[in-house]
This record gives structure tokens, sequence and C-alpha cells, in this order.
């Protein structure tokens, strides 16, 4: 494609290719079981350039967090649905042009500010450091530069689970009426992660005497 | 065909840069696949109509911009944009863990994750 030699940018080239047709995969299946799997294929290949960047710490953060937990909460909450897929059930034609023209509007404003005013091009060097690889920079940096962040992300994972716990909690009297109205009498048949395990409890509790 | 037309517009200014540079893939090359990717990513939150597959592809723009800010801090030779991808991974998954939550809670509610279906402002 270019005059690059191709020994070195076959790695790139193949992980980028396969990111995009993960990516285009998300977006084109039907079903959404298969678009949440292109998802975490799409996530494996970002996690591969970013080894090809040398952020070896963030490739692997990035499969056990986005790919391991991340996708397969997807997969859990779209099994637990059971929705058929969600594709349109009239071909949404208008849409897909507008947004499809939109999309490549983005794209080419994106990459014709990227060739027009690209002043990395010449600064683009072999760095003699590799910054990314070294556990110890990381450490030091989270302790000491980034040491307030840290503790707002730490208040933050715990706020974001006091959340889910109480969005996912069954819904009591303080809820509004219509809450109760349109969720009421039904039996509850799943979607809530945290408190299965108490009601579990309660029922074996319940059959042993 | 995007991709081998933006590609072509791409490469005219570069040529220049590439034939001085070493053999060695550019910082635009990483930041052409992510615009790639977050234009695909935008695309698919516009034209799905499905909650969780929009939510999909919000987390497909969101991954996208991670990759740029790795180019940079990569040819950058700093280790800020990568400690700025630590957290911007951290905040995501919370994120994912809430979000997915208060889908959970409008099925709950309205039995459908639809987007033509939930059209409770409209009215």
């Amino acid at each position: 494609m270019t005059q690059l030699q191709p020994m070195a940018e076959f790695p790139f080239y193949f992980f980028a290719f396969l990111t995009v047709l993960a990516a285009a995969g998300v977006v084109v299946n039907r079903n959404a079981v298969n678009a949440a799997l292109c998802l975490l294929l799409s996530f494996m290949g970002m996690a591969a350039l970013f080894v090809l960047l040398e952020a070896y710490f963030l490739a692997v953060l990035q499969v056990l967090v986005y790919a391991g937990a991340v996708a397969v909460l997807f997969l859990f909450v779209i099994m637990l649905f059971d929705v058929k897929g969600g594709d349109p059930r009239k071909p949404y034609q208008k849409v897909a042009a507008v947004s499809g023209l939109l999309a490549l509007a983005l794209l080419i404003t994106g990459v014709l500010s990227l060739a027009k005013h690209s002043q990395l091009t010449a600064a683009a060097p072999v760095t003699t450091t590799v910054v990314g690889s070294d556990l110890k920079d990381y450490g030091y940096l989270l302790f000491t530069k980034y040491l307030l962040p840290v503790e707002m992300t730490g208040f933050l994972l715990l706020i974001a689970m006091l959340g889910v716990a109480m969005l996912g909690r069954k819904q009591g009297k303080e809820t509004g009426a219509s809450i109760q109205e349109a969720g009421g009498g039904r039996p509850e048949t799943g979607g809530r992660r945290l408190e299965t395990g108490d009601r579990r409890d309660s029922l074996s509790e319940s059959r042993v005497p | 065909m995007i991709f081998s037309l933006s590609s072509s517009i791409f490469h005219f200014p570069l040529a220049l840069a590439v034939t001085s540079l070493p053999a060695e893939v550019g910082i635009n090359h990483y930041l052409l696949l992510s615009a790639l990717l977050f234009a695909i990513g935008f695309f698919g939150v516009l034209l799905r109509r499905n909650t969780l597959v929009v939510y999909l592809c919000l987390e497909l723009m969101l991954s996208a911009s991670t990759l740029a800010a790795v180019a940079f801090s990569r040819f950058n030779g700093t280790m800020d944009g990568n400690i700025f991808v630590f957290f911007i991974i951290t905040v995501a998954a919370a994120e994912v863990a809430v979000g997915l939550a208060i889908i959970v809670a409008l099925f709950r509610l309205r039995h459908t994750v639809q987007l033509e279906e939930l059209t409770a402002l409209k009215h």
C-alpha cells in the first residue's frame, strides 16, 4: 500500500484490519450476541495494537478489563434479556444513509485535519527508551503525580458499586407507584446480580425447617 | 472502500515524510485507525435500534479514543498518555457496570430494549 517495508508494517496492518473488521461486525450484526463477540474480538485486536505501541501494561489491562469483564458483562446481560437480536423490523434506509453520511463526514474531517496539520510526522522517531513497558514508572507516577486522580477513581468505583447495588435492587416502597404497577406482580426472572445470593439464602432457610 | 479512499487522501501529504522515516508505522497510521474505529462506532450508535448494541458501539468509540491517546503517548515519548488511558479504562469499567444496571432496570420496567419503543418523553 505504501513505500514502507512490508516486514515492519505487517503486524500493524494485520491487527488494524482485524480490529476494523470486528468493529464493522459489531455494527452490521443482527444478533446481539454476535455483536458482543465481535466487540470482544475488536478489543483483542486493540490490545495487540497496544503491544505494538509498546504499552504492554495497557494491553494486559485491555484484555483483562475490556475483553474479560466488560464483554462478558455485556454477554451476560444480552443472554439474560433473551431479546431477538434487535434488528430493525422495517429497514431504516433513510436513517442508515444519514448516519453513514455523518460518520463518513466525521472520518473525512479527521483524516483531512490529520493530513493538513500533522506536525508529528517529522517527530515520529524511534524512541530509545520504551516508555510504556516499565511498571515501576507506573507505580511511581500513580503515587506521586497522579495521587489525587487515583483516590478519586477509587471513590468513583465505590460510588459505582453502590449505584449498581441500588439500581439492581428489588423495587421497594420508596419507589414510584408507576414502577410498582408496571413491574409488580411479575415474577422476577433475573437481572439482579447482587441480591440473588440473599434470596437464595432466604429460600434455603425457609425450606430447611 | 472507505479505507482505501481515506488512505489515498492520507498518504498523499505523508509521502515525503514516509520516505525519510525508518521502516516503521508512524503515528498517523494509528490516528487514522482510531478515527476509523470512532466513525464505525458513531455509525453504529446512529444506526442501531437495540439499546445494548448502541451501548456496545459507545464502548467501541471510547476504546478508539484510548488508542489515539496511547499512540500520542508512545510517539511523544512520555508516560502521561498511558496513565491517562489507565484511568480511562478504570472509569469505563465502572461506567459499563452502571449503564448495564440502568438498562436492566429499564428492561424490568418497560420489558423492551428497543429504542423506537422507548418514547415516553416524546408524548
